[in-house]
């Protein structure tokens, strides 16, 4: 029984994970003409201004860099407002601000430690700018990065654009392996963008347009993912999002898989959790396709890959078991012998070699996105080697907490 | 503004659908791919031994050197892994597995009797071991490990399994004549049936002479290592 039941799960989840792949690949090709790796860009008719609010906790190592990087920003100085906003940190990021006291772009605020959304809505009461930003206090923008994106308001429906996020300097094996993460997550963006379904408006760098907040209301708590539940309330009030795959910006990626893991618990939990708040939108076809199949995709994908860990542990400890009753009943056994004919050829592997298949074209494709043609690199292997072997145990862990509405932390 | 393309949806659940059928087409190709090598080893074998029948009825007019004996039982061992693999892929519903299972089964029970006759005419040192096994059984897995150990390490050995419940008139009066009851593993060696599970040190003292056989291979072995 359990074996069936095993077994439909095993043909239902690949159904799901072929479907979603070729569905990313059609839009994809549809769109791929109209698709331009990283170019010249266009020097905009006018240039609106833009306040960027940069939200900080405890960020000494990194502020100065973000900072340096958006003062370095091809864009006229008068039109670019810099709002740092200190969330009451207890290490030296305060001190590290004085130094911009005397600064005409950049102002610096303090306030008690209240949480991200708290800031950013504390920051969006002292700006000014027709459009208004946010940049991570852990990111560091590319000169081109604000051009790029205002570019894409030329469409008067434009309310806002989300950037395409790398990993700052990778060097160990996590970070090589977000890094193709990030890339595979820039291309799935852009593919969002198309299908009109970008339920995210990331930290780092994502512009809107003031009256957004104006239409739908300030930054909420939600589940400490505010840049996960407003796109969503966007979404939800049929304001449109875009994406600007060639405006760069790089964030610095956990480097140890207990941070990692902590950081992507709490994206879970809230994108869990914001689900639940935003229910409404699943299956429901007024609002396109990201109620209709983004979201509800994404769901599936929790529960496919918690799915996924625990068949392979189930199989293995199985495996395991009976080479124990093997080597305790007659005693080591070396043989290499080997006959095809016990080489398993169930439609779950040719399935299986077909996602995979599909999966390194989807990677090669966000290679050629990101940096312009493909090359190979360790990096991939470590992304196909480890990837979907970690990322069950946070979404396990996020979907138990939500289960038993526990809330995650941030740090 | 949040529009829906339909057709994209139709056409990707096409591919996919595609896909799967494709998928499953090989894997069934595959499987039957299987299937005909088990039917092709089944039916080398049934010449064989037929060929050994022809020959033991004309063992009057000739001498026990001219038949030949040792290499009939290992193929009859790797059919029989081959075709449990294949019953646990295809499922043991499968007609087309349980035609060829029957069909194995009645050739172990020619195999045995031949391989009786030829040592009571020619008096070979074979042993015969004759083991069932069942649907609920714990222990059986352990069970043909021990024999599969046992009929690798010596070819003198034959070792004939059998699924007890499996429909089969020769089998059926086979476990009547021998009273063997539905209590699994069940081993019936010479006249002697033993239920429950014997390791190898067990197996070893029920056949004294596999103690025998194992000195001598080890005393080949010594020599062998010593000549190099």
């Amino acid at each position: 029984m359990f074996g069936a039941i095993s077994e439909v799960l095993v043909y239902v989840s690949l159904f799901f994970s072929l479907f979603f792949e070729i569905f990313l690949l059609i839009t994809y090709f549809e769109k791929r003409s109209t698709l331009k790796v990283q170019s010249e860009y266009k020097e905009p008719a006018h240039f609106p201004t833009v306040s960027i609010m940069v939200p900080c906790y405890n960020e000494e190592e990194t502020i100065l860099k973000t900072l340096s990087s958006l003062l370095m920003l091809d864009y006229p100085k008068d039109k670019l407002e810099i709002l740092v906003i200190d969330d009451g940190s207890s290490d030296n990021t305060l001190k590290i601000l004085d130094q911009f006291n005397s600064s005409n772009q950049i102002k610096v605020y303090s306030k008690p430690n209240g949480g991200k959304y708290t800031a950013l809505n504390f920051g969006l009461q002292k700006t000014s700018g027709e459009f208004v930003g946010c940049l991570d206090a852990d990111s560091f923008v590319e000169k081109s990065a604000l051009k790029r994106i205002m570019n894409h308001f030329n469409d008067a429906e434009t309310m806002a654009v989300t950037p395409a996020v790398r990993v700052h300097d990778p060097k160990n094996v996590l970070e090589l392996m977000q890094k193709v993460e990030y890339a595979w997550g820039i291309f799935y963006r852009k593919m969002l963008d198309y299908l009109g379904a970008i339920f995210v408006t990331p930290g780092p760098f994502s512009i809107y347009r003031r009256e957004v907040f104006s239409l739908i209301g300030d930054y909420r708590h939600a589940h400490n993912t505010e840049d996960l539940e407003i796109a969503l309330r966007m979404q939800a009030n049929h304001l449109k999002i875009v994406n600007a795959h060639d405006a760069i910006v790089y964030t610095v990626a956990p480097k140890t898989l207990k941070t990692l893991y902590k950081q992507r618990r709490r994206w879970t939990y809230g994108f869990l959790n914001n689900s639940l708040d935003y229910k409404f939108l699943f299956l429901n076809k007024k609002y396109g396709n990201i109620g209709l199949y983004i979201l509800p995709m994404a769901i599936i994908s929790i529960f496919s890959s918690i799915f996924f860990l625990f068949s392979l542990f189930w199989s293995n400890a199985v495996r395991a078991q009976e080479s124990i009753t093997k080597l305790m009943t007659i005693g080591p056994e070396f043989s290499l012998s080997f006959d095809w004919f016990f080489v398993s050829s169930s439609a779950a592997i040719f399935l299986t070699v077909v996602g995979i298949a599909l999966i390194i074209c989807i990677l090669v494709l966000s290679r050629r996105l990101t940096d312009g043609h493909f090359y190979f690199s360790m990096d991939i292997i470590y992304f196909l080697a480890f990837y979907s072997f970690i990322v069950p145990f946070w979404l396990l862990s996020a979907l138990f907490n939500t289960i038993f509405s526990r809330s995650v932390a941030w740090k | 503004m949040h529009e829906v393309d339909w057709k994209k949806y139709v056409f990707t659940f096409l591919i996919t659908a595609i896909i799967f059928f494709s998928a499953i087409t090989l894997s069934r190709y595959f499987s039957d791919k299987r299937v005909e090598e088990i039917r092709s080893i089944h039916d080398q074998i049934s010449v064989n031994i037929l060929s050994s029948e022809v020959q033991t009825a004309l063992l009057e007019q000739f001498s026990c050197k001219e038949i030949g004996t040792t290499a009939l039982s290992q193929e009859l061992g790797s059919l029989g892994e081959k075709l449990s693999y294949t019953e646990v892929s295809r499922g043991s519903d499968d007609p087309e597995v349980m035609a060829l299972k029957r069909n194995y089964s009645l050739l172990e029970i020619k195999d045995y009797l031949l391989m009786n006759r030829i040592r009571e005419k020619c008096g070979t040192k074979h042993v015969f071991i004759i083991y069932f096994y069942g649907a609920k059984c714990e222990d059986c897995g352990k069970q043909s490990l021990v024999l599969t150990k046992l009929r690798e390490d010596f070819p003198e050995l034959r070792v004939y399994s059998f699924d007890y419940n499996l429909d089969l008139g020769a089998l059926q009066t086979l476990i009547s004549i021998n009273k063997i009851e539905e209590n699994f593993p069940a081993l019936l060696i010479g006249d002697d049936v033993y239920y429950n599970y014997k390791n190898i040190d067990e197996m070893e003292t029920i056949i004294p002479q596999l103690k025998v056989w194992r000195l001598e291979n080890e005393r080949q072995e010594k020599a062998t290592t010593t000549a190099q």
